[in-house]
């Protein structure tokens, strides 16, 4: 392999730099429908699941297919994505914010074409490229982050438990059977970068284990102020060690009662590992939603407060998420959201229908909210 | 053939879900084969080494992979995240794989043309692999080497016309909602604001300056499809401020079933008949619904705007004509206090719907700006009041909910010059001890002991 420049010169960055462009601008993407009735739509059907029609005021039609994907994509399928585009849409498409890729077309004979053109295309392995649905009353796509894939501090995989998560689903995907829309999330560790915290489910990696120090090399790849600063519940301290062979160190100590395994320590300094294959598995969170619809955004609680992890496909996990949304589906009444549901039968008949154990973890909050989550009325459920 | 075994990955390849396992690897063999020649600026095989180092992952429980110092583009300070992994020797292709976020368009459309190109400079210096898209809203380019950044980064620029995303404690890429690109229920035009602002605040986006990362999203109406006011420090949510238009006519489809309720989003079961009390009237949150006589009527006044008889009755109720945003200001993760919702800031903040100038109505893209610039005088006075104030009393790592919880709602209103109103709360205070400003309280706190003591006997 052979270096080759892109034009740029390393001996003078600044010559010819360009920066603080932005993205480019949306007009130049938009398919011509789209760009004509901007701002002018009257209304829209779903036809059937993953299939929608838009209608403007003037009557254009704009169908649009939403079809599922991986959110890890290589390349070679964003290209088979273009040739799918440039055959039916004229070389325009989009994705929506939960992952999933929108074809849209002008006409329904179109779509009609590019329907069955998608729901053929498979990877060798046999699951769908493309598959149709994610619409309505059903389960759409996960939005999740890069877990084992490119991470350094994650207590699961992402891609995994996704993937075996909307295997098992996968018929919710493709129906429109439940009460209302379910949105389920996935985030590797508690710092939570896909912001699973409002989600009808959530799946969450958790470590239970505090860092690892390995004192013999810790002053030396660290700064030791900053492994301290980095702690948000102040469990870390300077200290001083004196290793095997006698000599002393400059080092720190964990208070491990307060550590909540979040893993900043470690994003500062190596020499705080915390990942551990014991440890380390999966929170379920329910009940959260951001949509304003009838009842206000509300957070998921914590139902389930650790499953181990269990590679290849979780189905400790999978199968508790499945039971949920079954419970959900039975007991939930029309547009009503699961939180809104699970507020309404209250969280101990919840508990009961799930089949999951109410367990000491649920209960007190971190910090100020846990007076809020104490019961201050004699109604309860038996 | 696979450069290594990954039996436990396999098992990912079955089901009907789109299996990344399946697509790795079939990135895997086409750099493996190279029928279009390309001289590969990374390692050939660093999707077969990926594969190998997450079956790895699989096997023993954790990652491998560890934080990644200090990388990027010269002048900027966030747009790249620096990975190492811990086996280089077992896995050398991806012994450095960093990630590239791409500043996403609008909405997230895109033209062929434009993906193809990304995708082969992404096969000529990554590894081919991506992220469609990050959860901030980027392309994310997943897995290249040091030496390459600035390379990428050039083409991207220059041949492009296309930026990094942000990353660190700056403006992180805002992002937006369909909106009124392909959405009725639209109340502003999110592209709109989101380019304008992206476009406004390069330098905060690419150079940290900020105590903390900060966001902008934008809802176009309450559905929140982007979830702004969850995940967001400043969360625009689309609203009005009129009446919701009706068509009785078309309300009248809906009860006698010609038009399926939700816009068919519940016809995967049978619900019986459309029910309009149960279904709407029933469910309104504000019960300010009433219908009789056969006509359909809504006491606007009493209307939240929760959009869920519009949702449910899409041809016959429209979103009301007089239009803006709502701010809500304060959105985070659970990290580490507890997770914040976004709090209303400005309940509404007209747009100007006869300023719908596009920028082909200009000569230039500055001329635009500049345009918009006079639209959006009212929201960049907020987010500049903001700014000023984080960035004058937030501690370092600080997010602007934090700051709110410790300095008060109060003071965040009386920044941003906003007269604290009964919307602003969820209820009123339950706790009288209130701390008065020495100003408010007729003439002030110094009192004389002894004027005092005329009258009260020690
Ligand atoms: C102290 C807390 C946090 C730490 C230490 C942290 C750390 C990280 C790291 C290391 C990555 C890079 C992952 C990779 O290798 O690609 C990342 C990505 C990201 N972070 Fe965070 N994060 C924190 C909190 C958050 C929060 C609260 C949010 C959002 C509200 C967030 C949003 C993101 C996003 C959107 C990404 C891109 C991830 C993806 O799309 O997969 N982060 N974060
Ligand atoms: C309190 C300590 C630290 C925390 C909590 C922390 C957290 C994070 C987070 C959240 C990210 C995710 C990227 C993003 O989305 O912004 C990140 C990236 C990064 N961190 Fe740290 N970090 C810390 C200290 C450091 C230190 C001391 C260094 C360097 C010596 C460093 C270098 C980097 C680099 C290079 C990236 C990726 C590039 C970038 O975001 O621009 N971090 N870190
Ligand atoms: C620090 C806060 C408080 C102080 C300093 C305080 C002080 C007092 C004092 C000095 C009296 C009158 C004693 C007397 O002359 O009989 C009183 C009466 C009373 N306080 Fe408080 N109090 C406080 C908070 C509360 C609160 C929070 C409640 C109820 C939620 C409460 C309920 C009462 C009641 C019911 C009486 C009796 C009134 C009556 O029978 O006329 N107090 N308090
Ligand atoms: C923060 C300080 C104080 C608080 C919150 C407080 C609160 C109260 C309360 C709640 C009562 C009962 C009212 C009732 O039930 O009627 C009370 C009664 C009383 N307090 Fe205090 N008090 C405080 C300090 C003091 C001090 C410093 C003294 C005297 C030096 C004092 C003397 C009394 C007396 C004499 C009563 C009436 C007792 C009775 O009638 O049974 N208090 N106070
Ligand atoms: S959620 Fe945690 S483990 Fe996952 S990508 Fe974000 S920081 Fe990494
Ligand atoms: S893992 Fe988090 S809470 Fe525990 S010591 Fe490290 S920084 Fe502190
Ligand atoms: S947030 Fe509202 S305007 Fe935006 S896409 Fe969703 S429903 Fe449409
Ligand atoms: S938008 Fe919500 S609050 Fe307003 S009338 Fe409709 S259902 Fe009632």
């Amino acid at each position: 392999m052979a270096f080759i420049s892109s034009g740029y010169n390393p001996e003078k960055p600044m010559e010819g730099r360009i920066t603080d462009i932005g993205p480019k601008h949306y007009d130049q993407f938009y398919p011509e429908i789209i760009k004509k009735n901007k701002g002018k739509w009257s209304h829209h059907e779903i036809l059937e699941p993953g299939i929608l029609v838009h209608v403007a005021e003037n009557g254009d039609e704009v169908f649009t297919v939403r079809c599922g994907g991986a959110r890890l994509m290589s390349a070679s399928h964003i290209q088979e994505i273009c040739d799918i585009a440039d055959k039916h849409c004229d070389g325009k498409l989009r994705f929506t914010t939960r992952n999933n890729i929108e074809f849209m077309t002008d006409s329904k004979d179109k779509m009609l074409a590019l329907k069955a053109d998608l729901a053929q295309r498979k990877f060798d392995g046999g699951s769908y490229k493309f598959p149709i649905g994610g619409t309505g009353a059903g389960i759409t796509n996960i939005v999740h982050t890069q877990g084992w894939v490119h991470c350094h501090t994650p207590a699961t995989d992402a891609s995994g438990t996704v993937k075996a998560t909307m295997d098992e689903v996968f018929s919710d995907f493709q129906d429109m059977r439940l009460p209302a829309k379910l949105r389920i999330s996935m985030a590797c560790c508690l710092n939570m970068c896909g912001a699973v915290h409002c989600s009808d489910i959530a799946i969450l990696g958790y470590h239970r284990k505090p860092p690892i120090l390995d004192h013999e090399y810790l002053d030396k790849v660290c700064e030791v102020p900053l492994a301290v600063a980095a702690c948000p519940t102040a469990a870390i301290k300077p200290s001083k060690v004196e290793l095997a062979n006698g000599e002393t160190v400059k080092s720190v100590a964990v208070k491990n009662e307060r550590c909540m395994y979040c893993g900043n320590c470690y994003t500062m300094c190596p020499s705080m590992p915390l990942s551990d294959a014991e440890g380390d598995g999966i929170v379920l969170m329910a009940g959260g939603k951001v949509s304003n619809r009838i009842s206000a955004p509300k957070f998921s609680k914590v139902v389930v407060a650790f499953l181990p992890n269990e590679m290849p496909r979780w189905p400790t996990m999978t199968h508790a998420i499945k039971k949920m949304i079954e419970e959900y589906a039975k007991g939930a009444r029309k547009y009503e959201r699961f939180g809104d549901w699970t507020d309404r039968i209250g969280w101990e008949r919840f508990f009961d229908v799930c089949e999951l154990d109410f367990t000491h973890h649920l209960i007190d909050d971190f910090r100020d909210a846990a007076y809020q989550s104490w019961r201050q009325t004699s109604q309860f459920k038996f | 053939m696979a450069k290594h075994n990954t039996p436990l990955l396999d098992e990912l390849e079955s089901g009907p879900w789109p299996s990344f396992v399946s697509d790795i690897k079939q990135e895997a063999d086409v750099r493996a084969k190279n029928e279009k020649g390309i001289d590969f600026q990374i390692p050939s095989e660093a999707c077969d080494d990926l594969l190998g180092l997450l079956e790895l992952s699989y096997k023993d429980g954790t990652t491998h992979w560890k934080h990644g110092g200090i990388v990027g583009v010269f002048g900027y300070g966030g747009g790249i995240i620096g990975r190492y992994s811990d086996k280089p020797k077992e896995f050398p292709a991806v012994a450095a794989f960093h990630t590239i976020r791409v500043s996403q368009p609008g909405a997230k459309y895109y033209t062929t043309e434009f993906l193809r190109q990304l995708m082969d400079l992404w096969q000529l210096r990554g590894s081919g692999l991506t992220n469609m898209h990050g959860s901030t809203g980027d392309i994310v380019l997943l897995g290249t080497t040091t030496p390459q950044l600035e390379e990428i980064f050039y083409t991207l620029t220059h041949d492009m016309d296309q930026d990094l995303g942000g990353s660190g404690s700056n403006l992180r890429t805002p992002a937006d909602c369909i909106g009124q690109s392909r959405c009725e229920y639209a109340c502003y035009d999110t592209q709109e604001i989101c380019y304008f602002l992206t476009m406004m605040y390069q330098d905060e986006l690419h150079r940290p300056a900020f105590p903390y990362k900060f966001k902008f999203k934008f809802d176009g109406c309450p559905n929140c499809c982007v979830a702004s006011i969850a995940r967001s420090d400043l969360s625009f949510i689309g609203t009005w401020r009129d009446q919701i238009g009706i068509d009785q006519a078309e309300v009248a489809k809906y009860i006698d079933g010609t038009n399926p309720a939700n816009a068919g989003a519940h016809k995967g079961r049978d619900w019986g008949a459309f029910d309009l009390d149960a279904e709407v009237l029933n469910l309104c949150p504000t019960e300010c619904m009433k219908y009789e006589d056969g006509k359909l009527t809504i006491n606007d006044k009493e209307c939240t705007r929760c959009m869920h008889c519009i949702n449910v009755m899409p041809k016959a109720l429209k979103i009301g004509k007089q239009r803006g945003v709502s701010l809500l200001a304060g959105a985070k993760a659970p990290i580490v206090d507890g997770a914040q919702m976004g709090s209303l800031i400005v309940p509404f903040l007209e747009i100007d719907q006869t300023m719908n100038k596009q920028l082909a109505d200009f000569e230039s893209e500055e001329e635009w700006m500049e345009y918009l610039e006079e639209k959006y005088a009212g929201v960049v006075e907020v987010i500049e009041s903001i700014w000023d104030y984080w960035m004058e009393e937030g501690k370092n790592r600080e997010r602007l909910g934090e700051l709110m919880i410790r300095q008060g709602l109060q003071k965040l209103l009386e920044k941003i010059g906003m007269e604290p109103q009964a919307v602003h709360v969820d209820h009123p205070r339950t706790n009288p001890y209130i701390f008065w400003k020495e100003d408010e309280v007729p003439g002030g706190w110094d009192r004389d002991i002894n004027e005092y003591r005329k009258h009260h006997a020690r």
